[in-house]
């Protein structure tokens, strides 16, 4: 046997053995039966046979969307709301990469890897709800660059973000296929990811925002103004952490066995620590508000339904988590730190939807109302990523630790 | 980490590229106001609503027959099935009818929310949909002030449908279908600026018979389709809080900072990384001493 031809059989071997690697990879580890499985599965089967019935029949088959409110719960809670819960990978890449706070250092790697599977299944969303999805490309190939347009901007900052946070996660899967040259490469490219989105993220964020703001007579004067776009980016700082905290939580409590002691030990600091970003970004976005209401002359509206409604949304979901978040940090208790998340999240749900949904044509003789269908498709998505996500946790090297080989070349 | 000249040449020229480039993208639709576009100037005070109009719009563009009709208290609207519609409306001066359709704005909102350029203002004046470009994202429905573009819910190969100004026979020559077929000549094709000057005569010469505004004159600033009336418009059911400037230049300042936030961004965030690693690497080298 000459010299190359052994080398090819080593290939051949080295080949097949990644096949099988990647084979026993795909079976599913763990018992089938949970609660979580039972509940999540019928649902993302019927989810599937409405986005069948979706494809067959039209938007107008399953969803409650007219003419006067083309954009339901799929943009307004999917993308928009969505978007602003994955925006807490870019905060603390922020901290880590760039402020080089390394306390934090071992959440990066779930928090971008929840980031970027929030983009792919919101985009996937989004997907559903284009009535010509096979022209969804057209941005891209210049099938009309329209450069004048806040969602080409948008539609183009999803794409290279979702890029950008897959290099920043790559090493992890670099480390789960043993590949060390790839790693190396890929983790060099990590600082240049985190520049590229950061950036991209300010600007989409804002840009979610900023497609509202041609439907400037649409919208209930007090959630519209020419601020959305600073509104929105300042509180998808709050949103993305409060996310953090909570998946966090419920992380570390599932996935425990995937921790390591001291780890662990450390969560209860790094909560600590967001909860003070939480109340600064929190304080910020309040004094934004209150400058938006006064300098729009607001208070007009205030004693109607849709005024106490927003009086509920800035005292209830944004000042309250806020002292909570001010408290849990002077007190350093961990309960209050994820009530106030909690809160927080459910606040951003609730503004997301005034400015997309609820206040949208508030003035309109009929309203609309998300329908049953349209629901369950979009838990039908949360609970595929929540499995995605799952499978991943149990492979990569995402909560665990790193194998030696890989932190000794970093 | 320092700049060196080659740098320093390099940021300057994607500095200077991004600017030219982003200037250039978003000054594109503004020229557009010193084209002269052709419009349709409609006398309310001459329609007798007979749905001439309609009749002519649905044969000209395949849609079904009107099977309604216009009746005081009923508001129909345009929608997938139909492009134009007659209202009637009980005014101060009695029953008015009113033609409408797409307002064929200036500078429409919808093409400047298109991310696909689907949505077409042309030199003619219509504004058009292309159905190859088309994603079927809806942003211009949101963004219309008028909620003129229409959507086939209930299609698999949705189309975006609204008044094309008929521009296929606008470029044989032709005028619109329910220009052409208004009994009462109650619609005039022409030049925007000549059928501003008529409507200007109009009111002048029989000013008990108008009232004294152009509507799409400077609403949405400036629409190709003009209305004359002879009582408030509100009265008509027009949107009253339509803006006077355009509906694009809402998003124009966030648009603008764009480029100086892709620019200015990675060079703050690698400065801010940069101080901190040093702060960190001294704190550690006092540690160590």
């Amino acid at each position: 046997m000459s010299r190359n031809e052994s080398i090819a059989l080593e290939n051949k071997q080295d080949k097949e053995s990644i096949f099988k690697f990647l084979i026993r990879e795909l079976k599913p580890k763990g018992k089938l039966f949970t609660p979580f499985n039972l509940i999540s599965l019928p649902i993302m089967i019927l989810g599937l046979i409405l986005i069948i019935i979706r494809f067959w029949k039209g938007i107008g088959a399953i969803t409650n969307l007219t003419q006067d409110v083309p954009w339901g719960l799929w943009i307004g809670f999917d993308v928009v709301t969505g978007v602003a819960f994955a925006g807490g990978a870019y905060v603390i890449t922020f901290m880590v990469y760039i402020l080089n706070m390394k306390k934090y250092h071992s959440i990066v790697r779930v928090t971008v890897l929840n980031g970027f599977l929030a983009y792919v299944f919101y985009a996937g969303a989004l997907l559903l709800d284009l009535g010509r999805p096979w022209n969804v490309i057209n941005p891209i190939i210049g099938n009309g660059f329209g450069t004048s347009s806040v969602l080409f901007l948008v539609a183009w900052h999803f794409l290279l973000y979702m890029i950008a946070q897959l290099i920043e996660f790559s090493p992890a899967i670099a480390e789960w296929l043993g590949a060390r040259r790839a790693h190396k490469i890929l983790s060099g490219m990590t600082l240049a990811a985190v520049i590229f989105g950061i950036t991209l993220s300010t600007l989409h964020q804002s840009g979610l925002g900023a497609l509202y703001l041609m439907a400037k007579e649409k919208i209930h004067p007090l959630w519209y103004s020419e601020f959305i776009p600073i509104l929105f980016f300042v509180s998808s700082i709050f949103a993305g952490l409060s996310m953090v905290i909570f998946e966090g939580s419920i992380s570390s409590k599932v996935f425990s066995d995937q921790i390591s002691e001291k780890n662990h030990k450390a969560h209860n600091s790094i909560l600590h620590g967001l909860s003070k970003v939480c109340t600064g970004a929190m304080f910020a976005y309040l004094f934004l508000i209150i400058v938006v209401f006064v300098h729009g002359q607001n208070w007009v509206y205030l004693n109607s339904s849709m005024g106490y409604w927003y009086l509920t949304e800035v005292i209830g979901f944004v000042v309250i988590p806020m002292i909570l978040f001010y408290y849990s940090y002077r007190r350093n208790n961990i309960l209050m730190t994820k009530i106030a998340s909690i809160l927080t999240m459910l606040g951003i749900i609730i503004n997301r939807l005034n400015v997309t949904v609820i206040g949208f044509k508030w003035d309109a003789a009929s309203h609309y109302y998300p329908s049953w269908m349209e629901i369950a498709v979009t838990l039908a998505v949360i609970f595929t990523e929540i499995w995605i996500f799952r499978w991943i946790i149990k492979r990569m090297p995402v909560l665990k630790d790193s194998p030696a080989w890989a932190k000794q070349s970093t | 980490m320092s700049i060196d000249r080659r740098n320093f040449f390099r940021v300057l020229g994607v500095t200077g590229m991004s600017f030219a480039l982003g200037k250039q993208s978003i000054a594109n639709p503004e020229k557009k106001e010193d084209i002269e576009f052709s419009g349709i100037l409609y006398d309310s005070t001459r329609c007798e609503g007979c749905q001439s109009c309609e009749w002519a719009c649905a044969e000209a563009n395949g849609l079904p027959e009107p099977e309604d009709y216009p009746e005081v208290g009923v508001i129909r609207t345009t929608n997938e099935q139909r492009r134009t519609v007659i209202n009637a409306y009980d005014t101060s001066k009695g029953e008015v009818y009113v033609k409408r359709q797409c307002m064929h704005c200036n500078q429409p909102a919808c093409t400047a929310a298109c991310l696909t350029r689907a949505m077409e203002k042309h030199h003619e004046g219509p504004v058009t949909w292309d159905g190859d470009k088309c994603m079927g994202c809806r942003y211009c429905m949101v963004s219309c002030p008028f909620d003129m573009p229409k959507f086939e819910y209930h299609s698999s190969n949705p189309e975006i449908v609204k008044c094309t100004m008929c521009f296929e026979r606008l470029k044989e020559g032709g005028v619109p279908a329910c220009v052409e077929n208004c009994p009462a000549e109650a619609m005039m094709f022409g030049k925007r600026r000549d059928l501003i000057a008529e409507a200007r005569r109009r009111i002048q010469e029989n000013p008990d018979r108008y009232v004294d505004h152009i509507y799409g004159e400077y609403e949405a600033g400036g629409t190709s389709f003009l209305y004359l009336s002879p009582v408030p418009f509100e009265e008509l059911g027009f949107k009253t809080n339509i803006r006077s400037k355009s509906y694009p230049e809402l998003s124009k300042g966030f648009l603008y900072s764009v480029p100086t936030i892709f620019v200015l961004w990675p060079m703050m965030l690698l400065g801010i990384q940069d101080a901190t690693k040093n702060k960190n690497s001294k704190t550690e080298d006092h540690e160590s001493e």
